[in-house]
């Protein structure tokens, strides 16, 4: 589903990945672990394109589709989620106008009927319930004083809406208590484990892999996967830690 | 009879397009008069004329224990001013919401004098612009309390947002006070748009003019709020900053 080869990306001159492979299947959960300064967000913002993330070399496949060629919202609209390890904040613009705003415009990309308003909240509401934020959030602004338990909830409540075919959650588990910790990853096997999906989670720690059971396991290091392996992996990196599985 | 027209060697004119001043004086009237009795209170909303150039004056009493609340939108293609001098008696409230959203070659100001002439009035201005390609948009805003105004509470909450390398916006919120108990508050900002705020639409999937426009309508979007997102002046700013970000 997702095919990644000899990915290089900059950020400024700074080459930060250097020959990434990576191939997650449909289906399957993989999680990348990895130290800090590894590359893990700009993994995360380089599938998202995010601009000042240059892709100097190397391929990256979505579904089939060359990914690097499509603009942001053309990658969401493909079915591509990103959850955010810092959500953005946008003052004055409501969580359900932002939502619904969002996901007409995907389907108005796809050629899908735009969802009606009724329809939309019947359907944020229901997400929320589902992820134990309180419907009243979703008037508030996006994000903004939200604590980062809740923006983390928010972030799983948006791909719930979206539905998409493969997210790409980077540190969804950091900041998060345990119950918040719970809750996020039963909403990511809610919306995401199905045999047409996929997800890339991206992590320091071994805690979200309790409740989330990935497939496989990565280690990546210096801007390249290392090692790969089974859940096995995970417990073996919080063991005995990066320095000594990488070695 | 009609008088001079102004320089902009006058201070409430520093940024005023003269020549486009020039071509409606003669035809201005004197400023509307409002007065708002004792312990009335009033909403009014001030929509674009629709002419390239759009002068709206008023002079306003806001009488003890009275309320006004003046919405309003600048918009015009070419030249758009709003001018008012607002005198406040005990214990009066003003609350000014207003937006300059300009492109091409507009010059849109707002331009205000706040009187507190007598003691427990309060004021507050907030005023947003959006300016495009090489429009100016301009705040002169003078907060005057005299000496018997005491326990005056003024605010003045100006900012703006620029889409062009090209715009222009100037700020000068100026306060004259005589009275020694009162509180008075001004902040300015100008702005850009936020590259990570645009980015984190676009990740949602709206695409950039879309995600720009969402962003703008956010940026000024508050100023309505009691008015309801459905109001005219709502919907009229929301459709001038979808024209800004195609």
């Amino acid at each position: 589903m997702l095919n990644i080869e000899n990915l290089h990306v900059a950020t400024g001159d700074k080459p930060i990945l250097k020959g990434l492979d990576l191939d997650v299947p449909t289906g399957e959960v993989h999680a990348i672990m990895g130290p800090n300064g590894a590359g893990k967000s700009t993994l995360a913002y380089a599938l998202g394109g995010r601009p000042g993330y240059e892709v100097t070399d190397g391929s990256a496949t979505f579904a089939g589709k060359d990914l690097l060629e499509m603009d942001p919202h053309e990658r969401a609209a493909a079915g591509l989620f990103l959850g955010f390890q810092y959500p953005v904040e946008i003052p004055g613009v409501s969580m359900l106008q932002f939502l619904r705003e969002s996901l007409n415009a995907q389907r108005r990309t796809r050629g899908e009927e735009e969802l009606s308003g009724a329809d939309f909240i019947r359907l944020a509401k229901e997400q929320a319930g589902a992820l134990g934020l309180a419907p009243d959030m979703l008037k508030r602004p996006v994000n903004v004083g939200f604590s980062g338990g809740e923006k983390k909830r928010a972030e799983m409540v948006q791909m719930g809406i979206m539905a998409p075919k493969f997210a790409i959650l980077d540190e969804t588990d950091s900041g998060l208590d345990i119950d918040a910790l719970k809750a996020v990853g039963e909403g990511i096997n809610r919306i995401m484990r199905a045999p047409d999906k996929g997800v890339l989670l991206i992590t320091h720690y071994q805690r979200l892999l309790d409740y989330v059971q990935p497939d496989k396991v990565h280690v990546l290091s210096a801007g390249r996967i290392v090692k790969s392996g089974g859940p096995d992996l995970a417990l073996q990196l919080e063991r005995e830690g990066y320095a000594e599985v990488v070695a | 009879m009609t008088a001079p027209l102004p320089t902009r060697a006058d201070e409430a004119f520093r940024y005023a397009d003269i020549k486009a001043l020039g071509e409606v004086w003669d035809d201005l009237g004197p400023p509307e008069t409002v007065e708002i009795a004792a312990h009335k209170s009033l909403q009014q909303t001030w929509l674009p004329s629709g002419d390239p150039i759009d002068v709206k004056r008023a002079r306003i009493v806001i009488e003890q224990g009275a309320a006004l609340e003046l919405y309003a939108l600048n918009a015009a293609d070419r030249y758009g001013r709003i001018e008012l001098d607002v005198t406040l008696h005990a214990g009066a409230d003003f609350a000014f919401r207003a937006a300059n959203v300009g492109s091409g070659d507009a010059t849109l100001e707002v331009v205000t004098v706040v009187r507190h002439v007598a003691p427990d009035a309060t004021s507050t201005q907030t005023v947003r612009s959006v300016l495009g390609h090489k429009a100016v948009g301009s705040y002169l805003g003078q907060v005057a309390v005299a000496r018997e105004a005491q326990k005056t509470n003024s605010e003045q909450d100006i900012k703006a947002m620029l889409l062009s390398r090209e715009a222009t916006a100037n700020a000068k919120p100026e306060l004259e006070i005589y009275a020694d108990d009162v509180a008075c508050a001004h902040g300015a900002t100008v702005g850009e748009l936020d590259a990570m705020q645009l980015y984190y639409a676009a990740a949602r999937g709206l695409p950039p003019a879309q995600a720009k426009a969402l962003l703008l309508e956010g940026f000024i979007g508050g100023l309505w709020d009691a008015l309801g997102e459905d109001s005219e002046i709502a919907a009229l700013a929301r459709t001038r900053l979808r024209e800004l970000t195609r």
